[in-house]
C-alpha cells in the first residue's frame, strides 16, 4: 500500500513535476475499476484503483449518475476481501459516492456485519459509513447496535457512534433522543475524546430543556472533565447558562463565574483562551471580573506563536469597544505588535490602540501608523481608516493631525474601496467637527485634482456644492471645481456644472463670475453638460447681476428628492405616454426594508456619501391598482399606506386568511386574502363579518364579498370603514369568516348544487398608530434635524421597565412607531450600555417626522429612554409621544 | 457559541496552489469552481507569509484560517469567524504531524501523492462531517498505519524499498514511544 502507484522510472527525479497521477483520465480509471469484479481479488491493485478514483473526485471531477452507480456496485464486491487496508478505502469510497436509497440497501448487510465484527476498526468505520448513508427506517434496525457502541470499551468505536449521533440528531431527533442514558454514561468515560463527543451530543439532545442543561453544567463543573476540547464545550455551555439565568439573579455574584476563572489556570492554552473569551463576553461584565481574563490575554500577546497573539489581540480588540479602560494595561505589549510579521495581528493591535488611546498619545500613535500603512494591504488600511475616524470623533481637538494623516494617505496609491473609506471619513469629520470643515474641504479639492475614480469625484463635487458656499471664503473652491470642467470625463464635468450653479445660487457676490464660467460650458461637446449649463443659467436668471436668488430656485437646487429612487424608477416604467403628464406626487414614498440584504453585510452602515438604501420593487403599486379597480373604493382618494400582511389564522388550518390594512385619508380598507386548503370543498359568497365595537371611531361603509373560493386558489374579500379625516384613529376589530360551503367530488371536480352556510372564527385585528406612519428615510439625518423648526420639538423621558436586552427594547420602539431607522442606528452593538437611534417617517397628512431616541440601561435590565421628536406640526410631535406613552 | 467547535474544511495544496487533497465539511462552497476560487485566493493571500516554523493565522472572507507550510506543501484548516483559534490550530497540528509520521519525515508533494491513500485516510480520521474526531497525531497515524502495510502480502513479495520503509517505520515508532 505504501508503494508508489505508478512504476518508478529511473529518471523521474529530473522531472520537476513528477506525479503518480500524471496523465490520469477518468475513462481509463473507470475501465480499471473492472478489477473489482475479478473472482480472485488483488487487494493492493484494488486499493490503487480506489485511490485513483478518490484522486479524481478530489480534483473536482464528477461522475455521471450511471458511472457512479457502476462504481458503487463494483466497490460493494470488495467486501469479499479480508484485507483491512482495502476495506478502509472501500469505506471512504462509499462515503464519497453518497449512494441513493435503493443502492444503500445493497451494502447495508455487509456494513451491519462489520458493525458487529470483532475488529474495532471495522466497527468504528462501519458505524460512521452506515450512519452517513442511512435513512430513518434503517436506523431503527441498527439502533440497538448503536446504543451498544456508545458505551463500547474501545474509545474509537464509542466516538464513532457518538459523532454519528450528533449528525443523525439533525435528521432523526426522536430516535437519537432515546439514547440519552448511554450518552450520559459515555460522558463519564475515561477517554478524552469520547467525553468530548458525548458531552456535545448530550447537550444537543437537551438544548431546549433549560433546567437539564443547568443541571448538566452544575454537575460537570464540579467534577473533572479530562479532555481540553470537552472543557471548552463546558465553558460554552456554562456561559449560556449564565446568560439565561442573568434575569433571575440581579444581585450578588454571578453563578459559575468561579468556574470560568478557574479555567484560566488550566494547563491547555485552548481552555485558558476559551475561558478568557467567555468572561469578556459576559453580559454587563464588571471590570473586577474582567481583570483576570485580561491578564492571561496579555501574556498571550507576547507569545512566540502567531495564533496565540492573534487570538488574544482579536479578543482584546472587542473588549476595547466596550471597556477601553480595562485594556489600557496591555498598551505597551500592543505597541510592540505594530511591527508584527502577521499583518492581521498588527492591524488588530493598531485599531485596539486607537480605541484605547488617550488624547496625549494620539500624535505618537499616528507617527507609528504612518510607517505601518505603507506595507499593508488595502483591506487592513480600511480598518485603520475607520478606527481613525472614530478616534477623531472622540477627540475633536486632535482633528488637525488626524485630518492631515487622512489627506496624506489619500494622496498615496490605493484602490477604490480604500479611497472611498478615506473620503467617507473626511466627509463625516467635516460634518461633525465644524472646525475641521475648511481644511477638510481643501483636502478633498486637492484630491479631485488627481482622482481616477469618477464616482468619488462626482460625490465630492456634490458635497462641495452643499458645504462650500457656507464657508468663509467660497471663492477659493471655484478654481478647483472649474478645473474639472476642463480636464475630466463628461460625468464629472456635468457634476462640476451643478456644483458651480450651487455656488452661484448661494453666494450672490460670486454670481457674475459663475455666470461667465457656466456660459463657457454651453460649448461643451457633451449633451448633459450643455443641458445642465443652460438649465442653471435660466433658473438662476438675472443676467448674471448681483441679485438674491429666489427661494424656489434654492429649493430646486438643494431640495432633496424625498422619494426612493427605486419607486420612482418603477413608476416611470409603468407610466404610459399620454396626454397626462407624469405626476411625481403619485410615486409612493414608502421605503421597503430589505432585512436580508442588510444582514448579509453587518457593520456596513450607510455612512458618508453612501446613498440611501435602495429597496426592492414596491408592492404598493400593485395594491393601488387593485383598489382603484373596485368602484366602491375608487373615491377614497390616494392610498396613504398598505401594511404588510397580518396572519389571522394559525398555519395549516382549513382556511388560511391574512389581512392587509390599506390606509386612506378618511377611510381604512381591510383586504382579506383567503385560501381554501380543503380539496373537497368549494366556498361561495365569502365575506368577513367585522365587529368594530372596540373601534369607536370607525364605521363600516362597504364590503365586497368573494363570489367563489375553490381549493388552493387564493381570493380576496374587502371591508371598508370610514374614519375621521386625517386622524390616526386606532381600534380593535374581531373577524368572522362567513361563507357557503359546497361539497366537491374530488374525482370529477364538480361541486354539488346545495351548500350549507358556515362560519369560521378568525383572530383579532388591530389598527395601530404605526399604520399611519410611512417609512421614509432621509439621507442626512443631522441636516434634516437642524432644518426642522426647534419650536416643534417635544422631549420627554420614559422608563421601559425590565427588558431582555437593549437591542430588544430598541426594536420594540421602532416597531411601535413604524418608522424608518436612519444611518444604521437600528443596530445595537453587543454589550453596549447606551444607544442612540435615529428614525424618520411621514405621518398621515404628509407631515415629516424625525425622532431621536436615546436608550440607556438603568440598573441591570431596566431600560430608560429619552424621546425627542421634531416634526412640521406640533400636534404631530405630541401625537408621537402619545403613541409611546400608551404603547 | 453554544455549538460544538466545527471545522469547515481542511486543505492540502502544493506550492502553486493546486490541490493535493482537500476535504470540505461545510456547504458554504456549493460547487467545485467556488471551492477552487476559494483555494486560489487563499493561496495567493498566504503564499508570501512565513508559516514554516510556527502555524500562521489569517482572517479571510469571514473565516478564520490557520496554516502551516513544509517543503512544497501547504496545510490549511478553516473554521468559523468566531471559532476558538487554538482549537483550529490543534486540528492543524494534528493533521500536519500525522502526515509527517505517515510519510516518515519526507513530507513533500511527491511523497504525499505517492501515498495519497494514507493522506485521505488521515483526513477521514481527523474530522467527521465537521466534528473533530481526533487531534493527537500519534493516534491518527496509528489508526491509518495499522493496516497500511499489507498484512496479506508475504515479505518476499515486498520490494527492497518497501521492506526498508517498513523497517524505518518500526524504528520511527519505537523512537516516538
Amino acid at each position: 500500500m505504501a508503494q508508489p502507484l505508478v512504476k518508478k522510472d529511473d529518471d523521474r527525479d529530473d522531472e520537476a513535476d513528477y506525479s503518480p497521477f500524471l496523465g490520469i483520465e477518468k475513462g481509463a480509471v473507470l475501465q480499471e475499476a473492472r478489477v473489482f469484479n475479478d473472482p480472485q481479488l488483488d487487494p493492493r491493485r484494488c486499493s490503487q484503483v480506489i485511490t485513483k478514483l478518490l484522486y479524481l473526485l478530489n480534483q473536482g471531477e464528477t461522475f455521471t449518475k450511471v458511472e457512479a452507480t457502476e462504481v458503487f456496485f463494483a466497490v460493494t464486491k470488495l467486501f469479499q476481501s479480508k484485507d483491512i487496508g482495502l476495506r478502509r478505502m472501500v469505506y471512504v469510497m462509499i462515503k464519497e459516492l453518497s449512494p441513493s436509497a435503493d443502492e444503500v440497501i445493497i451494502v447495508t448487510s455487509s456494513l451491519m456485519k462489520d458493525m458487529t465484527s470483532k475488529t474495532d476498526m471495522y466497527r468504528a468505520n462501519a458505524i460512521r459509513v452506515l450512519c452517513r448513508i442511512t435513512d430513518g427506517t434503517l436506523l431503527t434496525q441498527i439502533e440497538r447496535y448503536l446504543k451498544q457502541a456508545i458505551v463500547d470499551k474501545n474509545p474509537v468505536v464509542a466516538s464513532a457512534a457518538l459523532v454519528s449521533g450528533i449528525h443523525l440528531l439533525q435528521t432523526n431527533p426522536e430516535i437519537v433522543k432515546r439514547w440519552s442514558n448511554e450518552v450520559q454514561e459515555a460522558v463519564q468515560s475515561r477517554a478524552a475524546l469520547v467525553q468530548f463527543h458525548a458531552l456535545a451530543l448530550l447537550h444537543q439532545i437537551r438544548q431546549n430543556d433549560r433546567l437539564a442543561v443547568n443541571k448538566l453544567v452544575s454537575s460537570l463543573t464540579k467534577g473533572s472533565v479530562r479532555s481540553p476540547l470537552a472543557q471548552c464545550l463546558l465553558i460554552r455551555y456554562t456561559s449560556q447558562v449564565i446568560r439565561e439565568s442573568a434575569n433571575n439573579n440581579q444581585a450578588g455574584d454571578r453563578p459559575f463565574y468561579d468556574f470560568l476563572e478557574g479555567c484560566l489556570r488550566h494547563k491547555a492554552e485552548m481552555v485558558i483562551f476559551e475561558a478568557a473569551r467567555a468572561i469578556t463576553e459576559l453580559n454587563g461584565v464588571t471590570s473586577r471580573e474582567l481583570t483576570p481574563a485580561i491578564t492571561v490575554l496579555q501574556l498571550f500577546l507576547s507569545s512566540s506563536k502567531p495564533v496565540l497573539r492573534f487570538a488574544a489581540v482579536r479578543t482584546l480588540n472587542k473588549v476595547a469597544m466596550t471597556h477601553p479602560m480595562a485594556v489600557t494595561n496591555c498598551n505597551i505589549d500592543m505597541e510592540s505588535l505594530i511591527t508584527d510579521q502577521n499583518r492581521s495581528i498588527a492591524t488588530l493591535a493598531i485599531t485596539t490602540l486607537l480605541k484605547t488611546g488617550n488624547e496625549s498619545s494620539v500624535d505618537r500613535l499616528m507617527k507609528q501608523i504612518t510607517n505601518f500603512m505603507s506595507d499593508i494591504a488595502d483591506e487592513f488600511k480600511i480598518v485603520v481608516v475607520e478606527a481613525i475616524r472614530s478616534l477623531c470623533l472622540k477627540f475633536p481637538l486632535k482633528h488637525r493631525s488626524l485630518m492631515n494623516f487622512l489627506s496624506n494617505i489619500l494622496r498615496e496609491e490605493g484602490g477604490f474601496e480604500y479611497k472611498k473609506a478615506i473620503v467617507d471619513s473626511i466627509v463625516i469629520l467635516i460634518r461633525d467637527i465644524p472646525e475641521a470643515k475648511e481644511s477638510g474641504l481643501l483636502h478633498l479639492c486637492e484630491f479631485i485634482e488627481d482622482c481616477e475614480f469618477t464616482y468619488l469625484s462626482t460625490q465630492i463635487l456634490h458635497f462641495l456644492g452643499i458645504e462650500g458656499p457656507k464657508t468663509s471664503d467660497p471663492s477659493k473652491y471655484i478654481r478647483y471645481i472649474y478645473n474639472r470642467v476642463h480636464l475630466e470625463n463628461a460625468t464629472v464635468r456635468a457634476g462640476a456644472v451643478s456644483t458651480l450653479a450651487k455656488f452661484g445660487a448661494m453666494v450672490d457676490t460670486l454670481k457674475p463670475r459663475v455666470f461667465v464660467l457656466l456660459r463657457r460650458c454651453l460649448f461643451d461637446n457633451d449633451d448633459e453638460v450643455r443641458d445642465r449649463a443652460t438649465l442653471y443659467l435660466n433658473t438662476l436668471g438675472g443676467d448674471g447681476a448681483v441679485v438674491e436668488t429666489g427661494e424656489d430656485v434654492k429649493e430646486f437646487l438643494f431640495g432633496s428628492l424625498d422619494i426612493p429612487l427605486v419607486n420612482l424608477e418603477n413608476s416611470l416604467k409603468n407610466y404610459e405616454p399620454s396626454e397626462e403628464a407624469f405626476d411625481i406626487n403619485s410615486v409612493p414614498k414608502e421605503v421597503k426594508t430589505q432585512p436580508l440584504a442588510e444582514k448579509k453585510a453587518p457593520g456596513k452602515k450607510p455612512t458618508g456619501l453612501g446613498a440611501p438604501p435602495a429597496g426592492p420593487p414596491s408592492t404598493v403599486d400593485a395594491y393601488e391598482k387593485l383598489l382603484s379597480s373596485i368602484p366602491e373604493f375608487a373615491n377614497f382618494g390616494k392610498l396613504f399606506k398598505s401594511s404588510a400582511p397580518v396572519e389571522l389564522t394559525e398555519a395549516e388550518t382549513e382556511y388560511a386568511v391574512n389581512v392587509v390594512k390599506h390606509i386612506f385619508d378618511g377611510h381604512v380598507v381591510f383586504q382579506y386574502n383567503c385560501t381554501n386548503t380543503i380539496p373537497e370543498q368549494l366556498l361561495e359568497n365569502v365575506t368577513v363579518i367585522v365587529d368594530a365595537s372596540e373601534a369607536e371611531e370607525f364605521a363600516e361603509v362597504a364590503s365586497k364579498p368573494l363570489r367563489s373560493l375553490p381549493y388552493d386558489s387564493p381570493g380576496q374579500t374587502f371591508v371598508a370603514f370610514e374614519k375621521p379625516e386625517g386622524v390616526p384613529a386606532i381600534g380593535k376589530f374581531s373577524n368572522m369568516l362567513r361563507f357557503i360551503v359546497k361539497e366537491v367530488d374530488p374525482s370529477t371536480g364538480e361541486a354539488e348544487d346545495d351548500g350549507v352556510e358556515d362560519e369560521y372564527q378568525l383572530e383579532e385585528l388591530e389598527v395601530v398608530a404605526a399604520d399611519y406612519m410611512l417609512k421614509v428615510g432621509v439621507s442626512n439625518f443631522r441636516n434634516a434635524w437642524e432644518t426642522m423648526d426647534a419650536d416643534c420639538e417635544r422631549v420627554d423621558e420614559y422608563g421601559l421597565g425590565p427588558r431582555e436586552s437593549l437591542a430588544e427594547a430598541v426594536n420594540a420602539v421602532i416597531n411601535l412607531l413604524g418608522m424608518q431607522p436612519c444611518e444604521g442606528t437600528e443596530v445595537v452593538p453587543n454589550n453596549s450600555r447606551s444607544h442612540t437611534c435615529l428614525l424618520s417617517g411621514v405621518y398621515i397628512g404628509n407631515v415629516k417626522v424625525l425622532v431621536r431616541l436615546q436608550f440607556g440601561l438603568d440598573g441591570p435590565k431596566d431600560v430608560a429612554m429619552k424621546l425627542a421628536v421634531r416634526s412640521e406640526d406640533e400636534a404631530v410631535s405630541d401625537a408621537i409621544h402619545e403613541i409611546v406613552a400608551s404603547g | 457559541m453554544e455549538s460544538c467547535p466545527s471545522i469547515k474544511n481542511i486543505l492540502l495544496l502544493d506550492s502553486e496552489g493546486n490541490r493535493v487533497a482537500v476535504k470540505y465539511y461545510s456547504d458554504e462552497w456549493p460547487n467545485n469552481s467556488v471551492k477552487e476560487a476559494f483555494e486560489k485566493s487563499l493561496f495567493s493571500k498566504t503564499q508570501k507569509t512565513n508559516a514554516r516554523t510556527e502555524a500562521e493565522i489569517a482572517m479571510f472572507e469571514s473565516h478564520i484560517i490557520v496554516y502551516k507550510f513544509v517543503q512544497d506543501l501547504h496545510f490549511f484548516v478553516t473554521g468559523a469567524e468566531n471559532e476558538n483559534e487554538l482549537i483550529l490550530v490543534t486540528v492543524l497540528q494534528g493533521f500536519f504531524d500525522a502526515v509527517g509520521l505517515l510519510l516518515r519525515g519526507t513530507v513533500d508533494k511527491k511523497e504525499a501523492l505517492e501515498n495519497l491513500d494514507l493522506i485521505l485516510l488521515c483526513l477521514d480520521e481527523i474530522v467527521d462531517g465537521g466534528i473533530i474526531l481526533e487531534t493527537d497525531a500519534n493516534v491518527i497515524a496509528g489508526k491509518v498505519a495499522s493496516h497500511s502495510i499489507d498484512a496479506a502480502a508475504p515479505l518476499s513479495e515486498q520490494t527492497i524499498s518497501q521492506a526498508l520503509a517498513t523497517a524505518r517505520e518500526h524504528l520511527a515508532r519505537s523512537l516516538l514511544k
